[in-house]
């Protein structure tokens, strides 16, 4: 399992769209070595096809695509965008933290999915997670609340 | 025991998230419940008495038997319970 560590947080990004934004949080998994590169494409197409109802809540999008699209490990990344993004949801837009998933079928997936929505079920996180400065801050708000 | 859905557009992930803290507030509100998440596609032919999902999913349930339930913030467990009060009978 592989969640929010430093190598998968970009703790200041600079997305001119959605797509670049879900690019960037794939190839965070990828990098780590949670997804095979085809992933990051799947993410982006999962996107275009189904819309952006990942968009959780307001400022939150979880991007991911399907296990057998390329997933190595349950895998969480976080792209903290410089300037918020659109990404075409009614309600929660524009978004300013985009969590990569790397979605597995097992237990560590649903371990993984407990942790992030312990992390954002807490009301301030989320305004925590956007006014940090640093990646080591992101760390230390995400180890407080796991 | 009732039938709940929770349902995205891939049935991995978001979905998940929905039905933990769906499954969480019909707990706290002394609902006995059986809560499952789906994909889009695999929920328009499952039987449910309701289902839990975004505002853009729900505009693909119109036609479903159960009754469909909107929540905009997956995150927002005061937003979920009062769903499932106003809601669930």
């Amino acid at each position: 399992m592989k969640f929010l560590t430093e190598k998968l947080i970009d703790a200041e990004f600079d997305a001119s769209d959605a797509e670049e934004a879900i690019h960037r949080a794939g190839t965070l998994l990828a990098n780590a070595d949670g997804v095979e590169h085809q992933y990051i494409e799947a993410m982006i197409r999962s996107y275009r096809e189904n819309g952006s109802y990942f968009v959780l809540s307001p400022k939150i999008a979880l991007p991911h695509a399907r296990p057998e699209d390329g997933v190595k490990d349950a895998s969480v990344s976080l792209v903290k965008l410089k300037s918020p993004v659109e990404f075409g949801h009614k309600t929660n837009d524009p978004v300013s933290l985009v969590f990569g998933l790397g979605a597995t079928s097992g237990d560590e997936h649903l371990e993984i999915l407990q942790k992030l929505t312990r992390l954002l079920n807490e009301k301030e996180a989320a305004d925590e997670l956007i006014n940090a400065k640093s990646i080591d801050e992101i760390i230390n708000i995400i180890e407080k609340r796991n | 025991m009732k039938k709940v859905l929770t349902v995205c557009g891939l049935g991995q992930g978001t979905s998940l998230i929905l039905k933990m803290n769906v499954e969480q507030a019909l707990a706290d509100n002394g609902y006995q419940a059986d809560v499952e998440n789906t994909d889009l596609s695999a929920a328009s032919s499952m039987n449910a008495d309701y289902i839990f999902t975004s505002n853009e999913i729900a505009e693909s349930l119109k036609e479903h038997t159960a009754k469909v339930i909107i929540i905009n913030s997956f995150f927002d467990m005061e937003e979920i319970i009062e769903a499932v009060q106003q809601n669930v009978d």
